[in-house]
């Protein structure tokens, strides 16, 4: 596979030293499988983060347990300061956690417009019963969203699908709609998971480009799940590689490329 | 027609804007289409915005003469920027903005361009990367601010921050504002309005050269032919840099002053379309092409009910629905029956295409295929051709009402003389005609007669009725070994009129018989195959398939007949044919960037393809250096296979030609 074109990232990278959310010593087991063992690492504010590692690593099970989904025997999860109770996916989504999935998992009825604007309900505060009459303040209010929707649409680039419904485009746009969805929740931090997985050249770079624009124009920071390494490491700021739920290395793209646990990990060796 | 479109004093676009704002300052001039709303300028804004704009184009010092380049897609403030640069009697230089950075270079260092007010980021990068060969330029402007914020602003603004920043300078500096009214009131009609670079199909682009007066002379005789005024609607979505856009949606906008809408991107321009509701139209036979397609194809997918309904009210439609447009006698029954079709296809089908509200649409730039042309006016819309060129602005031959044909390109419009020379070249001469070329005192002698006729490098002739009919460039009528004559375009464009077929390439010159290269067209075709079970899984592939080989020869077969019922042409029947395994592109050099196929080029790039053609062999393999969109290159290899055709006895009887 070839490597995305080096795309030129905004000079200052901001302080990137505060650390927006730390994993500490994350255990995570179903019966007997141990899926995670023992994972710590920390996300800074306004970098890109990559968690890489060969399949069945316990990416995903990662990403589920830090929005939510999945709840660890072990360890602690601090997110903006706040070491969280057990707590439930939508608790996640409203302190700011946003994230789009492995397969789309859109409603695929809907438009592109309507699916992106679910992304605002959170934040939507007029009862069910104005919304539906059309009562003024309502109707104000989902005026002011679709405004933010409308200003994601033209991000992404994805004008011409706005009416479409969601079942019909192709992946690569889907995969976009998703993405868009997710920004219209205005996220602190937002999870990919393999962003672009099943996309052609041409669909990954525009998702590069994509992804390095909401991290640079609106600071979002991201945590993202991919396996194509020239993605990686031309993207993201560290990477945190795991390898049968540990984490063998964590580090920049250069270091991590150099690490030989790593190189073992994805070329195999004899043991 | 209104009295203030013939406003005789006002002779440059710059007096025009503010005629309008004085006239019908409320009336809208533009809309853009930004985050899913309209957003509409009157012309009291868009004067206002061209002055302040010009005053901070003033401010950072473009002169009288100096050129403008204006690069992207049609924005209503690259609009702006070519009337505030033609306030202050400086030229805009508007540029292909899909052509790569060298051929953007060399416009820019041809026209030596101070200044360039560009759309977005690509374009900036585009020119950055060529600006060491650009000594002249000094500033640039751009309309959309995303992903520029970290570049070096020393000589990069927002258009935005330069209307702004001319605003202030309006409000404190009366002697600017002087300057300014001054340098409008000096400009006269003969004064240089625009220089258009045309994209050439042979060498480098040639800069022709419009005053005010051939803009304004070339722009009336479509506005009092077609009786626009400021009601009408456009939408502008083909390249700035193309006559036809810089006549329909700009100079006749300001002089009918009508409103230009301009699309939310290249993507939306069908909904957007449908939402406006234009009037009036322009477009190469492409735009049509592909609309039928589309709906031929999204009809194959339609429930029985419906598919049968638009099959038969189509061929209704083709009995009747020209005649009924030319307002010729056609029985009651079928005028009922018509209007049945009107309410249940033809009506929705013309909302679909966003030409509910049409008066008149244009076809120029290539030939229309006879079917695509008749389908749009047998459901009753009134799309005519035309015929014209960059350096008539636009206007040469017309069709007028119910004077319809297919196959011509209509009668000498308006106030153009027409002449035929001994070898068939068409000449022409009006009030439209250029200035010249830009720095090319030899090219422009080379065309213009001494009597101020133009040699449009055309080959035609008159047919009984006295309308144009064109068969192809004069250059490239050719003649095969036999001396048969060879015009390429004529044959390919006999070809081109099948959906299935999207380009083809025919050979000919000094050969024993017409061979062609095909390119088949991914979306009809793909749809085809997929109601058809064929399985493929790339372009090459398909392109292969003996079904798909198969078929496209029944395309040639019918062609061959056609051509052999025309005694002239009977002798450029293809023998042979192959279907080329990658589509031909304009970044690998094989189209112009106003799609019109390269053949010469083409020639030596598939030599090996070529030689095949004609010695014999039953396939040849051929291996292609592409070019990806970011400017990487690949390698394409494939066996081509090449078919034999059935030819047919030319027709005797002679054609009065």
């Amino acid at each position: 596979m070839n490597a995305p074109v080096k795309i030129p990232v905004g000079s200052a990278p901001l302080e990137r030293e505060e650390i927006l959310l730390a994993v500490e010593n994350v255990s995570l087991s179903f019966g007997g499988v141990k899926a995670i063992q023992d994972v710590s690492f920390d996300v800074r504010k306004g970098e890109i983060r990559a968690i890489i590692g060969p399949n069945g690593a316990g990416k995903t099970s990662m990403l589920n347990c830090i929005n939510g989904f999945y709840h660890p025997q072990q360890g602690r999860i601090t997110f903006k300061g706040r070491t969280r109770p057990r707590m439930r996916p939508h608790e996640a989504a409203s302190q700011g956690v946003a994230r789009t999935f492995q397969n789309v998992a859109l409603f695929k009825g809907m438009s592109t417009l309507d699916n992106i604007m679910v992304g605002r309900t959170l934040k939507m505060k007029e009862p069910f019963f104005w919304q539906l009459w059309r009562h003024g303040p309502a109707m104000r209010e989902e005026i002011r969203h679709r405004a933010v929707v409308e200003d994601i649409i033209d991000f992404l680039q994805i004008q011409h699908i706005r009416r479409t419904p969601v079942g019909k485009l192709p992946y690569g746009l889907q995969k976009r709609v998703e993405l868009a969805r997710a920004l219209a929740m205005e996220p602190d931090l937002l999870l990919l998971d393999e962003p672009m997985a099943g996309m052609n050249l041409e669909e990954k770079e525009d998702m590069c480009r994509f992804i390095l624009d909401v991290n640079n124009q609106f600071g979002t920071t991201i945590a993202l799940i991919e396996h194509d390494m020239g993605v990686v490491m031309d993207l993201s700021d560290r990477v945190v590689v795991l390898e049968y739920g540990r984490k063998i290395a964590d580090g920049t793209p250069a270091e991590v490329k150099a690490d030989s646990r790593v190189i073992d990990a994805y070329l195999g060796v004899a043991h | 027609m209104m009295a203030t479109s013939h406003a005789r004093d006002a002779d440059t676009f710059p007096k025009l804007i503010a005629r309008n704002a004085a006239t019908r300052g409320a009336r809208p001039a533009f809309r853009l289409k930004d985050l899913g709303i309209w957003q509409e300028s009157s012309w009291a804004d868009i004067h206002m915005m061209s002055r302040h704009f010009a005053l901070g184009l003033d401010a950072l010092g473009l002169k009288r003469g100096d050129k403008i380049a204006v690069i992207g897609a049609n924005r209503p403030k690259l609009y702006l920027a070519m009337m505030a640069a033609q306030s202050l009697g400086a030229v805009p230089v508007p540029v292909y903005a899909d052509s790569v950075a060298d051929e953007m270079a060399y416009v820019l260092e041809h026209a030596e361009a101070a200044m360039a007010a560009v759309q977005d980021q690509e374009q900036v990068d585009k020119v950055l990367s060529v600006s060491e060969r650009l000594p002249a330029l000094t500033q640039m402007f751009y309309d959309e601010p995303r992903g520029l914020r970290d570049y070096d602003h020393s000589r990069l603004h927002a258009i935005d921050a330069v209307i702004e920043k001319g605003r202030a300078v309006a409000a404190r500096d009366p002697a600017a504002v002087k300057r300014l009214d001054d340098s409008i009131a000096a400009g006269k009609g003969g004064d240089l309005a625009v220089i258009l670079y045309t994209s050439g199909t042979t060498g480098r682009p040639k800069g022709v050269m419009l005053t005010y007066d051939n803009l304004i002379a070339g722009s009336r005789i479509g506005i009092d032919f077609d009786g626009l005024n400021e009601t009408d609607e456009v939408i502008a979505y083909l390249p700035m840099a193309w006559v036809g856009d810089h006549v329909f949606s700009y100079a006749q906008a300001i002089l009918a002053g009508y409103c230009v809408n301009c699309p939310e991107s290249v993507d939306t321009v069908v909904d957007d379309r449908r939402e406006i509701g234009t009037t009036y139209a322009f477009a190469p036979p492409r735009v049509f092409e592909t609309m039928l397609t589309l709906t031929m194809v999204r009809m194959e997918d339609a429930g029985r009910l419906k598919r049968r309904m638009f099959h038969y009210f189509i061929d209704v439609a083709k009995q009747y629905g020209e005649k009924i447009l030319n307002k010729e006698p056609t029985p009651l029954g079928a005028r009922l029956l018509y209007g049945l079709g009107d309410l249940l296809v033809y009506a929705p089908l013309r909302n679909r295409f966003g030409l509910t509200n049409i008066k008149t649409g244009y076809t120029a730039g290539e030939a229309i295929g006879p079917e695509i042309f008749r389908f749009f006016r047998s459901i009753g819309v009134n799309l005519k051709q035309l015929y014209g060129q960059t350096e008539a602005a636009v206007y040469i031959t017309m069709q007028p009402n119910a004077e319809i044909k297919a196959d011509t390109v209509g009668a000498p419009a308006p106030g153009v003389e027409i002449r035929i020379d001994d070898k068939g070249e068409v000449l022409y001469r009006s009030a439209g005609v250029f200035a010249g070329y830009y720095k090319d005192e030899a090219k422009t002698a080379e065309t213009k007669t001494d009597d101020g006729f133009v040699r449009s490098g055309d080959a035609g002739f008159f047919d009984p009725q006295g309308h144009l009919k064109i068969i192809d460039r004069a250059k490239d009528v050719g003649r095969l070994k036999n001396d048969a004559l060879f015009p390429p375009k004529y044959v390919e464009n006999k070809l081109k009129f099948y959906p299935n077929i999207k380009e083809v390439v025919a050979f000919g010159q000094d050969r024993e018989f017409v061979a062609c290269f095909i390119n088949i067209d991914l979306v009809a075709v793909g749809s085809w195959a997929e109601r058809n079970n064929v399985v493929y899984a790339s372009y090459q592939e398909l392109a292969g398939h003996p079904e798909v080989y198969a078929m496209i020869e029944k395309h040639v077969e019918e062609v061959n007949r056609s051509l052999a019922a025309e005694p002239a042409m009977g002798g450029a029947q293809i023998k042979r044919f192959l279907i080329l395994h990658k589509e031909l592109d304009a970044d690998d050099g094989e189209l112009t960037r106003t799609q019109k196929v390269r053949r010469g080029f083409i020639a030596e790039r598939y030599a090996p393809l070529a030689a095949a053609l004609y010695d014999g062999s039953q396939e040849a393999d051929i291996a292609t250096e592409v070019t990806f969109e970011d400017g990487r290159k690949g390698v394409i290899t494939a066996r081509v296979k090449v078919r034999d055709v059935k030819t047919f006895p030319v027709s005797e009887q002679r054609e009065a030609a």
